[in-house]
């Protein structure tokens, strides 16, 4: 966990969406807007995958999104943290046992931490995202 | 033969919405074709609902979409009532007016916000997103919470909008619309964004009725549809509105019909809100039993017509729920509207109806000759804006 304490300065975001509702990501997205403005402490909302320390997960995994996720995933840089946001992303939520639901993040990626919420309000999620970079 | 390039765009992409994947047949710089895949965001609610009572359909379907996240229970009500011959007390009608109209008044501002992120207009973005923050905070004092109101159910709404509650709302939609129509200003008097904008993605009156285009879509292109007064439901039948319609067609007129609509949203609250003064009463009706049957319902999303169809066994679960959101009879405009335009325009078109899903992350160009070429998302937006930048340039002059 040596290599860490870098990402303690500057953490970027990639944001993956899979089955959600989309309201847990305008939430997201609601943090880098003037109210919240997480771009203050570093936090940067990145368009690769290719330059993210951290996922930020939402929503159910359907069938069809699985082997894309994974793709993601391994593309990603290490240290790899995935940080599920959300309800569903954490235990598939109100679509548990759909037939076109694989799971929740936890059973196809090692996740870190978990924010719980139908949607988490912008305050948790910063808070989810503070307790990590402590943790490192 | 000329040389053909694929661009496939998505499905994941880092701004807002499901993932959704185009691929973008181009010559050049020109986009000649476009293909349309679903399917990634598909969680099989139709089939859940199956297996849920009719109080529980409700949470469900209000799931469906977080941005219009009342859009479908409204609708879904609308059906179950119709199978049970229910109707509901005009205190629920009003207030389920007003939930629905502050939904399509932080729908829209998102959307613009989107827009002028897209071509490279941070500003407009951090302002829309900015005025619509007091959206949300009124819907968190009135419902409980930000996004997901839970307020509807068949028979009713589920909490009422007290007498205290009102002067705090009409006090926070003044000021809300006094920067909106500040916002709707610096918009449309912009020479550039004009000039980005206009011409740009046109959709003719007969391919939006063709295509069975709905809602913003449809109305910019002159088609005056709106199921709030071609079949009023709720409170919209007893309020002094108008609909907002446009000739463009083209990208310009999507965000003037949109911008108009906020303030007609204003003034439907505001008239609900002096009713619900007045008016007095149950906020919903016991349903006892739903009969044997089906229903349909309706609901004017942000987006365009909100569709659903329920049937009902005489049982406490629906047997069929059908659900037609906006968005998806909206996309295969893009069929029309895309080909023709050049790829920095691509982004922009494909956002104009509003699943916002430009890109980025993951676009790989497949040229024939060449072999394979990678493209990022980051590079297609930078396209979109270095036009942007280019009509800038050329009105400065």
């Amino acid at each position: 966990m040596s290599k860490l304490w870098a990402l303690k300065k500057s953490i970027w975001v990639f944001h993956l969406c899979s089955g959600s509702c989309n309201n847990c990501d305008i939430e997201i997205l609601d943090c880098l807007t003037p109210k919240f403005d997480l771009e203050r402490f570093g936090i940067i909302l990145t368009g690769s995958i290719r330059h993210a320390d951290v996922i930020l997960a939402s929503g159910a995994i359907t069938r069809k999104a699985l082997p894309r996720i994974k793709r993601v995933y391994e593309q990603m840089p290490s240290p790899k943290i995935v940080i599920a946001i959300g309800g569903c992303a954490c235990s598939c939520g109100i679509f548990a046992g759909s037939y076109n639901i694989v799971g929740p993040f936890d059973k196809v990626l090692p996740v870190t931490a978990y924010v719980p919420g139908c949607p988490p309000k912008p305050e948790a999620m910063i808070d989810g995202v503070v307790k990590v970079i402590n943790s490192l | 033969m000329k040389n053909k390039t694929v661009i496939p765009i998505g499905p994941f992409h880092p701004l807002q919405e499901e993932p959704e994947f185009f691929e973008l047949v181009v010559e050049g710089e020109k986009v000649v074709d476009i293909n349309v895949h679903l399917g990634y965001n598909h969680r099989g609610i139709e089939k859940i609902a199956e297996s849920k009572t009719f109080d529980q359909m409700v949470f469900l379907v209000e799931r469906i979409c977080g941005i219009c996240s009342t859009s479908h229970p409204i609708a879904n009500c609308n059906a179950v009532e119709e199978i049970a011959g229910i109707e509901i007390p005009e205190r629920a009608k009003y207030i389920r007016s007003i939930i629905g109209e502050m939904e399509r008044l932080h729908s829209h501002l998102l959307w613009l916000g989107l827009a002028g992120h897209f071509i490279g207009y941070n500003t407009l973005w951090m302002w829309a997103w900015k005025y619509r923050e007091p959206i949300l905070e009124l819907f968190e004092a009135v419902t409980g919470n930000r996004n997901h109101y839970a307020m509807m159910k068949p028979g009713g709404v589920l909490r009422d909008i007290k007498e205290e509650d009102i002067a705090p709302l009409l006090k926070g939609l003044n000021e809300v619309e006094k920067k909106i129509g500040m916002l709707t200003k610096a918009a449309l008097d912009d020479p550039v964004l004009a000039a980005r904008l206009k011409g740009v993605g046109v959709l003719s009156k007969e391919d939006a009725i063709a295509y069975c285009a709905v809602g913003p879509t449809a109305r910019a292109s002159g088609v005056d549809i709106d199921v709030r007064r071609d079949e009023p439901y709720a409170a919209y039948g007893l309020v002094d509105w108008q609909v907002i319609t446009q000739e463009g067609g083209d990208v310009l007129a999507k965000t003037v019909v949109r911008l108009l609509e906020c303030f007609e949203s204003i003034k439907i609250i505001g008239q609900c809100l002096e009713r619900l003064r007045k008016v007095r009463g149950e906020i919903a009706v016991k349903v006892k039993e739903i009969p044997p049957g089906e229903g349909i319902g309706h609901h004017e999303a942000p987006r365009g017509e909100t569709f659903h169809y329920v049937r009902s066994d005489g049982s406490n679960t629906p047997v069929r729920l059908k659900v037609r959101a906006p968005t998806y009879v909206n996309l295969p405009t893009c069929k029309v509207t895309v080909p023709g335009e050049s790829v920095a325009d691509a982004t922009l078109i494909l956002a104009s109806i509003d699943p916002c899903y430009c890109c980025t992350e993951r676009i790989i160009t497949i040229n024939n000759k060449t072999g394979q070429r990678e493209l990022r998302g980051e590079d297609l937006l930078r396209l979109c804006r270095k036009k942007t930048e280019r009509i800038r340039r050329k009105l400065e002059k």
